[in-house]
């Protein structure tokens, strides 16, 4: 208590200015809290995907020694990474959270969406997840969406009003002024959050390394049998596989983001370690989305037209 | 590229700035040029614009398609909106506010300017400081952004001459002085060729200055606490209630100025009750001291009644609340604001309904004259307003506080934010203008 704060200011460099990812953390967790004091029904949306993943780490170190005050959302495609959902299922029960499960399945079961020629079942996550909203009366739903991720994205607001329909209308946005987020909605109505809006792929990894935060396997270089389509590394499973023309290999791969197999991409990578993959990130000349995501590459616009329908 | 390493990445920090934008000075072009040449764009982004760039007959690569993101936007050649980019070189992370030149300049300028620690402000050599120039430098000084940057751009169409270069930037130094901006770094560029953005020119040898880039990472973003009224508003109160935290209640907040240190008598406001830090946790870990910007969970001495909005500070250096609120502000809103318009008005973390009691003048930024009584402020125009609180609100002069000098009007019906306002007075020192009401003695 004897030192004083100019003091501690001498030096090379100031004790008070803050890492960047103290900087990133610290507005994360100030959006977490927020959202808990001005909203009755949050939710956040988990995949098992490392920016969900991440998403549940702040969220457990915003109200420690308290547990989370929200509930969990997973849109199941019915086309996951089994290793993914066994780390879900083991993460919710370790942290004793509830989990909420939209699926595309059971839609798709029923016959309200028909299962698409290409085999993506990407797109048809809007309406079971929008129903879900809807019924649960989610009021605001977090997503681990980063505005680095791609262009539509760059333009989102970290509080993102939906109306009814849950759509998003870019050119309706509320301004962002300083730290105020207004998360003023009317009934049906509700509010994305973005706590991730500031943080790029690579602090995302950095984050997960400082933390000693464990993840799904699938992230981690291993040999997969994978096959060629479109210009990314798919794996087989219960959603198809490889047809005619297309051979399967065994290749060292591993995966940049984790989403439905069918249209998530592996990259060729012999990075098991946190900090091998940290320094392939660094070294990469190509974006998370660009390297492994079929859905992007649909049009120029694909992700703004998927958001203004009520996408993540 | 240069690889950037672990090590190099962990001890950076973060740099927020914000272009000030208007159309034709270049400033798609710098930020192409400072994405392009710091090795911030990847293969596959550059490839798709270059593919959409040679679909419609450009010859080369139109940069300005990466930061247009939106469909209407590519469509009609247009940005909407503020856009947020991100780089990193191994000396420092960024974020950058990219914020556009049409019509809506003033609101989207002040959006971005709200959270920049550094404005950049660009001039065409050619035409130098106009009134763009000086409306931009206005903002950057009501905002009161800590770092200002004079980008003079397109030096290669004025055949690099220093004299061209030293005469725009004594006339914008000396007008931003006259605002109170505090620091202007004034740049030769050219955004076009690539001089002094991320390598030094080799045509302007007489400039011994950084880049711009160089400029940006050096520019320091830490501030002088010892001088910073503590600040701590109540975001959330933890409580447990757990067989292991039977009797644990913390007060959740980010530190908005300041530092906070166990052992220090607070005071709790609105309600002006009393006690002394006896804890304080850092997500998680104690800690014996915090600072602004970190978010922290505060546990005091005594059991007293706080809750979300109230605001922790200093016993010995507490602001007086009180229910009228005088602001210099920028409507953001596409409805006016009127005096006897109802609100609410959002500062910290604290929302209470409000009245806009007089609009005394409205601020024409071109000359920093005022209009006394505009009656109503619409979309983008700056004004002074006197709100009337239905509860007292402890605030700071924004020149003290950006945090807890700030505040949002919103429209209850609605939601909108309507109104970005900060309190006291507008510029740092005031400038000599004729006051045409002089009954307010508003000293714009």
């Amino acid at each position: 208590m004897t030192t004083t704060v100019a003091e501690a200011e001498e030096g090379t460099a100031s004790p008070y200015a803050l890492s960047h990812l103290d900087s990133l953390e610290s507005e994360a967790v100030h959006i977490f809290r927020e959202v808990a004091g001005e909203f009755e029904n949050p939710v956040i949306l988990f995949s098992g995907g490392k920016d969900s993943i991440v998403m549940l780490h702040l969220a457990l170190k915003a109200f420690a020694p308290a547990a989370i005050p929200f509930t969990l959302l997973h849109v199941d495609t019915g086309h996951n990474f089994p290793e993914v959902l066994e780390y879900r299922d083991r993460v919710v029960a370790a942290h004793g959270l509830r989990l909420h499960v939209a699926s595309v399945q059971d839609y798709i079961d029923r016959g309200v969406l028909k299962e698409r020629p290409d085999g993506t079942r990407n797109p048809l996550q809007t309406l079971p997840l929008t129903e879900k909203i809807q019924s649960e009366k989610f009021d605001a739903v977090f997503g681990g969406g980063r505005r680095d991720e791609e262009k539509a994205r760059a333009k989102e607001r970290v509080f993102s009003l939906r109306d009814e329909f849950s759509q998003w209308d870019p050119r309706r946005q509320r301004p962002e002024l300083w730290n105020l987020y207004n998360g003023r909605h009317a009934p049906g109505e509700h509010v994305r959050v973005f706590p991730l809006s500031n943080w790029t792929e690579l602090d995302v990894w950095q984050y997960i390394a400082r933390e000693g935060i464990e993840l799904p396997e699938i992230y981690f270089a291993h040999e997969r049998e994978v096959f060629r389509r479109g210009g990314m590394w798919l794996t087989a499973g219960e959603w198809g596989g490889a047809k005619d023309g297309e051979t399967v290999e065994k290749r060292l791969v591993r995966y940049r983001t984790v989403g439905d197999m069918s249209c998530t991409g592996a990259v060729d990578s012999d990075a098991v370690t946190l900090d091998d993959v940290i320094t392939e990130i660094a070294a990469s000349r190509l974006t998370e989305r660009g390297a492994t995501r079929a859905d992007d590459k649909m049009s120029e616009a694909a992700m703004e037209d998927r958001k203004r329908e009520g996408y993540f | 590229m240069s690889t950037i390493t672990a090590e190099e990445l962990s001890a950076t920090t973060l740099l927020r700035f914000a272009t000030a934008g208007s159309v034709d000075d270049g400033k798609s072009t710098l930020v192409g040029r400072l994405l392009h040449d710091s090795k911030s764009i990847l293969s596959d982004q550059l490839e798709a614009v270059e593919r959409v760039s040679a679909s419609r007959g450009q010859e080369a690569p139109d940069l300005a398609l990466l930061t247009d993101g939106l469909r209407a936007e590519r469509e009609q050649g247009i940005t909407i909106d503020v856009a947020y980019r991100y780089f990193a070189t191994p000396r420092r992370r960024f974020i950058l506010a990219d914020t556009p030149g049409h019509v809506q300049y003033t609101r989207n300028m002040v959006t971005g300017a709200s959270t920049a620690e550094l404005t950049v402000i660009l001039v065409d050599a050619r035409n130098g400081v106009v009134e763009q120039t000086r409306r931009h430098a206005a903002i950057a000084a009501l905002l009161r952004v800590p770092h200002v940057v004079l980008a003079v751009n397109k030096m290669d169409l004025v055949e690099y001459r220093e004299t061209v270069f030293a005469a725009i930037a004594e006339e914008f130094t000396a007008y931003a002085g006259e605002l109170g901006v505090p620091e202007v770094t004034a740049i030769p560029i050219s955004a076009l060729a690539g001089d002094n953005v991320v390598d030094p020119s080799a045509n302007m040898d007489w400039y011994g200055g950084p880049t711009f880039l160089e400029h940006l990472e050096t520019v320091p973003v830490s501030h002088d606490l010892a001088h910073c009224h503590a600040r701590l508003p109540v975001q959330y109160v933890i409580r447990p209630q757990t067989a292991e935290h039977p009797d644990y209640r913390g007060y959740a907040g980010q530190i908005a100025a300041g530092t906070f240190r166990v052992g220090e008598p607070v005071t709790v406001l609105p309600s002006g009750r009393t006690s002394t830090i006896s804890g304080i946790d850092l997500l998680g870990e104690p800690v014996d001291v915090a600072w602004t910007t970190q978010s922290v969970t505060v546990l005091l001495a005594d059991d007293i009644d706080i809750s979300r909005g109230d605001l922790i500070v200093p016993t010995k250096d507490a602001p007086a609340t009180t229910q009228d609120v005088e602001a210099t502000v920028c409507h953001v809103a596409d409805q006016p604001l009127t005096v006897g318009h109802r609100v609410l008005i959002k500062h910290g973390t604290r929302t209470v309904k409000a009245i806009v009691r007089d609009i005394p003048s409205r601020l024409t930024l071109d000359d920093l004259s005022l209009h006394p009584h505009p009656g109503q402020l619409v979309a983008n125009d700056i004004g002074r307003v006197k709100i009337r609180t239905a509860q007292p609100l402890p605030v700071d002069s924004y020149a003290d506080s950006r945090r807890t000098g700030s505040f949002i009007l919103i429209d209850p019906a609605d939601g909108t934010t309507l109104t970005a306002g900060m309190v006291g007075e507008s510029f740092a020192s005031p400038v000599p203008v004729k006051d045409e009401s002089d009954d307010d003695g508003w000293d714009f």
